[in-house]
């Protein structure tokens, strides 16, 4: 996914490590730099100036936008005041992270940031595969559209518009679903008003949010798999669910193995609009997350090491997820991310 | 009857239960989709009494429209709508602008350093400072409570950026800008005249990326937008209004009054909502074909 895929200069070798790869990355430095002496980079920036002139705007706003925020961080090892300012505050070395570890609230927004998560990965990681093999079977070009918009509209909404929608549909008094209940001679049932009910409705709500659009990736791959395939399968009297677990499936599979990759970086973090438009007051066990614990403490609350501490365990976890996953795709023969 | 029209043409005579069962399967999932929706719609055109007494299903009850006369009548609704448009139009521009100026050198191969930048343009989709440095920049920057705030910060994507880098690479074909260059074109021209035209179908759908993620965010706006009332862009307005409204809807200061906030609620969702709806049959495939071509390799 990353594009330092072959690095053609031999400086950014982000692949094996193992001793093969290192004295490959040492013949390649050899050229690179047998190359340099006779170009200097001045050649370059005369060669190609246009090029460098339009990375300028991008690379203004990535620095100030994106690694600006990185310095911020030391904040994370100083006793931030407003009064003292970002220099003046005094460094306080690993004293904020020993409180922060310390704070019930820390270990309950770690627990529920890995419950919600991994619940999430469990269930709306998988019905979109489901729903796309399901979407592959429909030859019909005209169903399998019509399907295919209705099945992407929730994704086009936004996180309060869902969250209005939740609370109109779920709704203990009043919502749709309770009247139809009511009706049908049930009693109604506190969907978002009671802690275990709530963490249910949230997992649906988002696996309804995002099971359509899902599937594009998975329906993409699918589409390039060789027909003839299907074919010689069909030939060989295999039925629908063995081509679907021995042609499909496979065919897909990197796919599964590189969004995988991808979903368990988040693993540490998670939407931050989906749990603050669908937390209330009635349930407070399971939504405080770490993204609502940082804005609860940093920005609402002005506390600003704490929460700069927090967003930076938070990320770091998620950047070890992230490089462990590469690795273990890697070494499954998959492609992996980076 | 759809279902039925579209068995597959290959499996025999005999009747394909399996077949219809995923077609049918389909569909009841595609009505999961759109139900809620219609429920919403139906509500905010139904009278009150009926919503009252919790007889709206997917139909309206007693058509009235009361409910969107009344949000267009709240200037403060409105504003906010007007806030969003300019800061999607502004964010949508800033956006490509960024994202081509930043794509088209880095899909150049002559260019020295390429590895080295495209690094550290994409290394933002795995680490970032977060939520707090984030804020405090912003502070410190004075932009917090300005427009500025929604339209900068989130203006390149490091997804964006690959998904076009992607395709500068491999739909604009060498032999093409070798010919230009013989001719005497510089890097200006050639994207300009070459490569800009020949990517038509990737910047709109960058374009409706950036507009439409622009459009449903309100995290940023909840956090830097918090005195300039006027500033709020409809998301968030929307938050205070109903979200936060399942506790307190006194708390707002709107000039709706109301007799039923059920109904109106509906009825700013389906009017928040209106913009999306609209464009979405026609723009869904480009932001399928977008999607995709987030997902494939370089």
């Amino acid at each position: 996914m990353l594009g330092t895929s072959p690095a053609t200069d031999g400086k950014k070798q982000t692949g094996g490590d193992n001793m093969k790869g290192i004295s490959i990355a040492k013949t390649k430095n050899e050229t690179a730099l047998l190359k340099k002496d006779r170009y200097g980079m001045l050649y370059y920036l005369r060669r190609d100036w246009q090029l460098y002139v339009l990375l300028i705007l991008p690379l203004a706003l990535v620095l100030l936008f994106k690694y600006t925020p990185l310095a911020g961080l030391v904040l994370a090892f100083k006793d931030y005041k407003i009064a003292k300012g970002f220099w003046g505050s005094e460094w306080v070395g690993m004293e904020v992270f020993q409180e922060l570890f310390a704070k019930p609230d820390f270990a309950r927004a770690v627990r529920n940031t890995l419950l919600l998560n991994i619940m999430d990965l469990i269930f709306s990681f998988t019905v979109p595969i489901f729903l796309a093999l399901l979407l592959h079977e429909v030859k019909n070009v005209l169903f399998k559209r019509v399907n295919q918009t209705l099945l992407y509209l929730p994704h086009f909404l936004s996180w309060v518009i869902v969250g209005a929608m939740a609370y109109q549909l779920l709704g203990e008094g009043n919502g749709m679903i309770n009247n139809l209940i009511v009706t049908l001679g049930g009693d109604r049932i506190p969907f978002l008003q009671e802690d275990m009910n709530w963490l249910i409705s949230y997992l649906a709500i988002g696996i309804w949010q995002s099971m359509g659009w899902g599937t594009i990736i998975y329906l993409a791959a699918m589409s390039s798999i060789n027909p003839e395939m299907y074919e010689a399968a069909t030939v060989d009297g295999a039925n629908r669910w063995r081509k679907m677990w021995n042609i499909t499936l496979p065919s897909i599979r990197p796919t599964i193995v590189t969004l995988l990759i991808m979903s368990l970086g988040g693993v540490m973090g998670g939407s931050f609009e989906r749990i603050f438009s669908l937390l209330n007051r009635a349930t407070t066990e399971f939504t405080t997350t770490i993204p609502v614990l940082v804005y609860r403490w940093g920005i609402e609350g002005g506390d600003i090491s704490r929460a700069t501490a927090l967003g930076l365990f938070q990320a770091l976890i998620g950047l070890v997820l992230v490089l462990t996953a590469d690795r273990v795709a890697k070494k499954m023969g998959e492609d992996g991310l980076l | 009857m759809k279902a039925a029209k579209s068995l597959p043409v290959g499996s025999k005579k005999s009747f394909d239960v399996w077949g219809f069962v995923i077609h049918a399967l389909l569909v009841v999932i595609s009505l999961v989709c759109l139900l809620p929706y219609m429920h919403i719609v139906a509500k905010s055109f139904s009278e009150d009494a009926y919503v009252i007494a919790n007889k709206v299903f997917l139909l309206p009850k007693g058509f009235s429209i009361e409910a969107y006369a009344k949000i267009f009548a709240d200037a403060s609704i409105l504003r906010s709508l007007y806030v969003s448009v300019i800061v999607t139009v502004l964010f949508t521009i800033l956006g490509m602008v960024v994202t081509v100026c930043a794509a088209y050198p880095l899909s150049r191969r002559q260019l020295k350093g390429r590895s080295t930048l495209t690094f550290i343009f994409l290394f933002t989709m795995y680490f970032s400072g977060g939520i707090i440095p984030e804020y405090m920049l912003i502070n410190n920057l004075g932009m917090l409570d300005t427009m500025w705030s929604l339209v900068l910060p989130l203006s390149f994507s490091a997804f964006n950026l690959l998904i076009m880098k992607t395709t500068f690479t491999h739909s604009v074909p060498v032999s093409l800008e070798e010919s230009a260059r013989i001719d005497g074109a510089g890097h200006f021209r050639i994207l300009w005249s070459i490569v800009l035209p020949l990517s038509k179908p990737i910047l709109a759908t960058l374009s409706l990326f950036y507009a439409v993620g622009r459009w449903n965010a309100y995290q940023d706006a909840l956090f830097y937008i918090k005195h300039n009332v006027d500033l709020r862009p409809l998301q968030l307005k929307l938050y205070y209004l109903i979200v936060q409204a399942t506790e307190s809807f006194q708390l707002e200061a709107t000039e709706v009054t109301l007799s039923n906030p059920e109904v109106m609620k509906a009825a700013v969702v389906v009017f928040a909502t209106i913009p999306i709806i609209c464009i979405y049959p026609f723009v869904q495939k480009y932001f399928v074909q977008g999607t995709m071509l987030g997902a494939v390799k370089e």
